[in-house]
């Protein structure tokens, strides 16, 4: 087990590693000066050369992403002042320190993430659960078909109509805002339950589906029926035998869905205009602010990265195979 | 393998026909033709009514698509003209449609754009236009790329295909969505300078590029696994002894038995590709004004929700139908492909 999850790290570092030089070259492909953005409009070539200087572009691309690197976990100097330990440059746009960008407006995806993540993987795998056992009934025909077209809505669209029946035309419910969790916990909730609700729904379809069959499969299997031969009661094959095996298939998924859901966090700030990290990908792209985008990006894809090793220690917490192997 | 092919071959309804069927008919020898795999697929598909229908459905959209200047002209309307601005009665001092229920009339069926005063309709069905196209570009692009890359790593393993596989990996662990939004800037400046204004066409291309780029792996994976499995086969050893170079037996051998698990994939990817179009253009680094287009509806709907939330009620529906009929196609291609797995 212990070996498996050093191996894991191993090849997520190495991933990360070939991320980061991935985008660091693919912005270095802009034929377009870097120092031009972060200069601004009233640009003079002195201060041109000044940036230049200040920024390391005089040197070569694979020089700069070595200092890029070193930065990350070193810190560098810019003309600004001091850039401390996890530095990963400084906005074009405003000047202000990426890290600390992405550490303010971190917990807000955080949240939001989180929170649609608990709130579709209960909805969808209880949905799924509901129509096995009652497969061929009308609630089994009434999930399925309505999953279908659950799926098919698009955040974008849902969001706009939950907000006008909920806020705009009844006022039930605030406009979703973002209050931090250690300052009112109620706040919190009630500012984000809409966000939740509305990108839970796009994804609880599918792991509904998912649930359903696999689940279907499992009671088919060798296994739980000789459990259920033994004289188990039906409640605990189902769900001590079945369950448990049902999984397998959805956490595979969970694992393939994690980056969708970051870019659907994305949508989703946009929709509700929230100031997560995918709102700030968007405006530095906007803006053009490269250091911004790198930041983001390589946190971003981090932590895609981060959530699969636990997906896959999950593997083995589920799967006993996945442990001897 | 041989179990659907007799199931198929033999006519399943032989033993009704018995009862039914009129006399001249049975005195008919019945024939007992081979059928191919594309053949059998094929009646499969049109014994499936959900699916036939969802084909009819995805039809209509495409039809729709090609036929949208035809619609504009008869319809009299164009999505770039503001009507609005033009013609002050049909908004109010809002700038929202006068008329309620956004608008909709005999004149504009659905309705108007608040702010601008265009047609809602010609904007959709050009919209529509605008996504089905950049998105088949982008299909037809993503498909060549993975069937040719699945195909020389599965055709010829070894390290090839080590390479290839560990490629693939890579840009399967990039956050996608997020690489789309940051490489579209990325490639609209190699094509166009800073203080330029981009052409639609440059845009369009970026998109391609971008979609194609990030989003060929899925592909390539299927069609290395189908070709795996033939590569051993006795016909393709019995090309090779006869002397046929790779390249013969890649194109005559192995591309005409990966064309249904192509097809089938492109079906699937089709529609996901008509999602990230307009996810690019409702985030704002797709298509801009004033090109009508699918996702960039919902961006201004989305806006003015609160004011006029009907501007966006024919887009939305129009894409939750396209979307299901799709998924339904998709779901019986697959089956008619595969009979094993069932729903």
């Amino acid at each position: 087990m212990l070996q498996f999850l050093i191996r894991r790290t191993f090849g997520a570092a190495l991933i990360l590693l070939l991320i980061s030089a991935f985008t660091f070259f693919m912005f270095f492909a802009i034929p377009q000066d870097p120092a031009t953005l972060a200069c601004g409009k009233n640009c003079t070539p002195d201060a041109l050369a000044i940036i230049h200087k200040n920024l390391g572009l005089d040197k070569p691309v694979t020089v700069q992403y070595w200092t890029f690197l070193v930065g990350i976990f070193a810190g560098r100097d810019f003309a600004v002042g001091h850039c401390a330990a996890p530095c990963f440059g400084v906005s074009f746009a405003n000047n202000q320190n990426v890290w600390d960008t992405i550490v303010d407006r971190f917990p807000l995806t955080l949240s939001l993430t989180a929170g649609s993540l608990i709130v579709f993987l209960f909805l969808g795998l209880g949905a799924g659960l509901l129509a096995a056992k009652n497969r061929g009934t009308w609630i089994d025909k009434l999930f399925s078909s309505g999953s279908l077209v659950v799926s098919s809505l698009q955040i974008y669209f849902l969001g706009p109509l939950v907000l006008l029946a909920l806020v705009y035309s009844t006022g039930w419910l605030d406009k979703p805002k973002y209050v931090p969790f250690s300052e009112d916990i109620g706040g919190w909730f009630m500012g984000l339950l809409i966000p939740w609700v509305v990108m839970a729904t796009i994804f609880t379809a599918n792991y509904t589906r998912m649930s359903r069959s696999s689940m279907i499969e499992q009671l088919q299997e060798e296994h739980v029926r000789a459990a259920r031969a033994k004289g188990m009661s039906a409640n605990y094959t189902f769900f001590r035998y079945a369950w448990r095996g049902s999984l397998i298939p959805i956490v595979t998924i969970l694992g393939i869905d994690l980056s969708s859901l970051l870019s659907g966090g994305m949508v989703t700030e946009l929709t509700f205009s929230l100031a997560g990290l995918g709102r700030l990908a968007l405006d530095s792209v906007t803006n053009k602010d490269l250091p911004m985008l790198m930041g983001v990006m390589l946190v971003s894809a981090a932590l895609i990265i981060v959530f699969n090793l636990i997906v896959d220690a999950l593997y083995a917490v589920i799967d006993p195979r996945v442990r001897l192997s | 393998m041989t179990s659907p092919i007799e199931l198929e071959g033999v006519d399943t309804s032989s033993a009704l026909d018995k009862e039914s069927a009129s006399p001249s008919k049975a005195e008919e020898p019945k024939k007992l033709a081979g059928r191919s795999p594309s053949q059998l697929m094929w009646a499969r598909f049109k014994r499936d009514r959900t699916g036939v229908v969802s084909a009819f459905v995805v039809l209509f959209y495409f039809l729709i698509a090609a036929a949208a200047p035809l619609i504009s002209m008869v319809y009299g309307k164009d999505p770039y003209t503001l009507y609005g601005q033009d013609r002050p009665e049909l908004l109010d001092m809002f700038t929202m449609p006068a008329k309620p229920v956004g608008g909709i009339d005999g004149e504009f069926w659905f309705g108007i754009e608040p702010g601008l005063g265009r047609d809602v309709l010609t904007q959709l069905v050009y919209g529509i236009r605008t996504s089905l196209a950049t998105a088949l570009a982008a299909t037809i692009i993503m498909t060549i790329l993975g069937v040719l890359l699945g195909l020389v790593g599965g055709y010829f393993g070894g390290r090839i295909d080590y390479w290839l596989g560990r490629v693939t990996d890579f840009f399967m662990a990039l956050p996608s969505q997020l690489f789309f939004v940051a490489a579209m800037p990325v490639i609209t400046t190699v094509f166009v300078a800073p203080d330029e204004e981009t052409p639609t066409y440059v845009r369009t291309c970026a998109i391609i590029i971008v979609l194609s780029f990030l989003g060929w792996m899925s592909m390539a994976r299927i069609v290395r696994g189908a070709t795996l499995s033939l590569r051993d086969r006795e016909f393709i050893e019995a090309a090779r002894i006869s002397g046929a170079s790779p390249w013969r037996i890649i194109r005559k051998e192995l591309l005409p038995n990966i064309v249904t698990p192509t097809l089938v994939q492109a079906t699937l990817t089709l529609p996901s590709t008509i999602l990230s179009i307009a996810f690019l253009s409702f985030v704002g680094v797709g298509y801009v004004e004033p090109t009508p287009d699918w996702g960039r509806m919902f961006a201004i709907g989305a806006n003015i929700v609160e004011q006029d939330p009907y501007y966006m009620l024919f887009p939305g529906i129009a894409m939750v139908i396209f979307v299901v009929a799709f998924n339904l196609l998709g779901d019986s291609v697959r089956d008619a492909f595969d009979p094993k797995t069932g729903r």
